[in-house]
């Protein structure tokens, strides 16, 4: 299923969450990187139909989500994870699983616990399938979130912000697990870790204040960042120009990655990017046009 | 809807509090409906006064007696169960769950009513089954003759338990869904049910006229007459004629449809995704 979205604005009261957003979401994995508070929730709400736009346009899949029977034929063929996604204390995943399918409309028995034990499998629960997931772990509880979303095999799923919160292994396997997904799926994957689009998508779209800012082949992303990273080594403060993404103390002075339009000091040698540089870069770009400063931007070291 | 009602099945079912209610139910009822009237019988010496203790246990007072405990305390228990479907969701932040699966908020909430509509039912069938059981046993232990209420009297009063505990349930949907959570909505539905319906009634009301006035109007003392006109026992907290029976079982289901449209359109209005 394709996602097209034209001038999609979205207003809360007197704060506006999207700013007239344009995207065409192909197939496959695709990414929506950005801080928080850029509007990612907000644009995945609309596209999982559980939230109207005050304006724009937006299809999924050819259904029009400005209508509420678009949005609820959307609901009928997407699996969703919401950030925090609330369990049932006293149910098991597979009960849990159960639950959901029924409340979906898969009607026949059989068939649905079937798909429910196929897909405990895939997430690896089925070992703890009949606990009470009451104490589950914080991976745990994202697996059976997973699970839920794939029940009915949707076309299209859209993921919130999934790996925030989990170890850095769990991390790893849920990032996985996703990417097996994507065969032949729309799978679309928010996150304010940059890390997770590196790892997992092709082509993703930034968020910075509710605009999108960047969309295209990942690796493009990193390009931005060049001729605007830099390592700068001292002895003494910080540099004040740029944006420091790291920071290492070594025995002849601390070494500062810095991301800078310009070179933050005569010293400075320019560095190739990373993605995280890139990312920061046009982060530095987006505030520089908008006048809005990128808020609690987390950088993984 | 059915799915719904089904969804609803499951998690009321595979909740341990779900049970623990019903049996606290059944042991409150028990305990004072039959055990404690007839330990004090059965120590008593005998004559008129004791004759008439061991009436009210056969089995041909049971529609009284298992109704009885309804506007009060089973009443508070059919809250309790009530504001734990409704107010559960908020607290574990499953609405969010719940509601992008597809069905449409009022689907959903009309499931929760007939999950609580059935268990309110289990509820009051339990209670007379308990009751029909316990009196049976009193009166083979006691050589009473075994006269059953006539079907029609035990169907209306099946009914009528059934409505007062889905007044109750009503109540606490709406505290639920206005309080957004379990703990409030369940501590102020209790302050209500066992403390201010009862100085109201034995405080207020006795030296205030316009009291005495405004009880006829209150839910727990409709609720009190409906049972009292099926001849529960006038010493049963709660229990009293103010009103005639099928007046109160009017105010009731007014009552209680004024609880549930007023809570339906109150959650179908509020952001909670
Ligand atoms: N239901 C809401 N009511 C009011 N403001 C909201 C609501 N949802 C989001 N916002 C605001 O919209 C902006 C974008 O939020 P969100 O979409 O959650 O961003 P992200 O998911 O990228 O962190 C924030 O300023 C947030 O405060
Ligand atoms: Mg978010």
């Amino acid at each position: 299923m394709d996602i097209q979205t034209t001038g999609l604005t979205r207003r809360f009261g007197k704060v506006t969450a999207l700013h007239s957003v344009d995207l065409a979401i192909p197939g496959g994995m695709y990414g929506l990187l950005g801080a928080n508070g850029a509007g990612k929730t907000t644009l995945m709400r609309i596209l999982a139909g559980v939230l109207p736009p005050s304006g724009g346009q937006v299809r999924v899949g050819g259904h029009d989500l400005t209508t509420s029977a678009g949005r609820l034929a959307v609901q009928r063929r997407l699996g969703y994870l919401p950030q925090d996604l609330g369990l049932y204390p006293d149910l098991s995943p597979r009960e849990f699983l159960d639950y959901v399918g029924l409340l979906k409309g898969l009607d026949d028995t059989r068939a649905r616990h079937r798909q429910v034990d196929e897909l405990l499998e895939l997430v690896a629960l089925t070992e703890v399938a009949g606990r009470r997931m009451k104490g589950f772990s914080g991976g745990m509880r994202r697996r059976v979130g997973i699970a839920q979303a794939l029940l009915g095999d949707p076309a299209l799923i859209v993921v919130d912000e999934p790996t925030a919160g989990l170890d850095p292994e769990e991390r790893v396997r849920f990032r996985t697990l996703l990417a097996g997904l994507a065969g032949h799926r729309t799978v679309l994957l928010s996150t304010h870790i940059v890390e997770d689009v590196a790892q997992t998508c092709q082509h993703a779209a930034v968020m910075a204040g509710g605009r999108v800012v960047y969309t295209g082949m990942v690796t493009d992303l990193v390009r931005v960042g060049e001729g605007a990273t830099w390592e700068v080594t001292s002895s003494g403060p910080a540099p004040t120009v740029g944006v420091v993404v790291s920071a290492i103390s070594r025995t002849d002075g601390t070494h500062y990655r810095v991301v800078s339009s310009s070179r933050p000091s005569p010293d400075a040698v320019p560095v190739p990017p990373s993605l995280e540089d890139g990312y920061v870069a046009l982060m530095q770009r987006a505030s520089a046009r908008a006048h809005t400063v990128p808020g609690g931007l987390r950088l993984p070291s | 809807m059915w799915a719904s009602w089904q969804a609803e099945a499951i998690k009321m079912v595979r909740r341990p509090g779900t049970w623990l209610l019903l049996t606290v139910a059944v042991v409150l009822s028990l305990v004072f409906t039959y055990l404690a009237p007839y330990a004090a019988y059965a120590d008593g010496s005998g004559g008129v006064l004791s004759d008439r203790a061991l009436d009210a246990l056969l089995p041909d007072r049971l529609v009284g007696n298992s109704i009885g405990g309804l506007p009060v305390f089973i009443g508070a228990i059919a809250l309790i169960l009530a504001v734990l479907t409704v107010g559960a969701e908020y607290a574990w932040g499953t609405w969010k769950t719940l509601l992008t699966q597809g069905p449409s908020r009022l689907a959903v909430y009309l499931g929760k009513l007939l999950v609580l509509a059935a268990a309110t039912l289990v509820l009051v069938l339990t209670l007379f089954a308990v009751g029909a059981l316990a009196s049976l046993l009193i009166a083979v232990a006691e050589s009473q003759p075994v006269h059953w209420p006539a079907v029609g009297d035990l169907a209306l009063g099946i009914g009528s338990g059934w409505l007062i505990s889905m007044v109750w349930a009503g109540f606490g949907v709406l505290l639920a869904v206005l309080l957004r959570g379990v703990a409030l909505p369940i501590g102020l539905g209790l302050v209500w049910l066992l403390a201010v319906q009862n100085l109201l009634a034995a405080v207020a009301a006795p030296i205030l006229d316009w009291v005495a006035e405004l009880q006829k109007g209150l839910p727990g003392p409709n609720a009190g007459a409906l049972a009292a006109a099926f001849g529960a026992g006038s010493d049963t907290p709660g229990v009293a004629a103010v009103v005639g029976g099928g007046q109160a079982a009017v105010v009731l289901a007014g009552y209680l449809l004024g609880f549930v449209l007023l809570a339906g359109a109150y959650l179908h209005r509020r952001d909670i995704l």
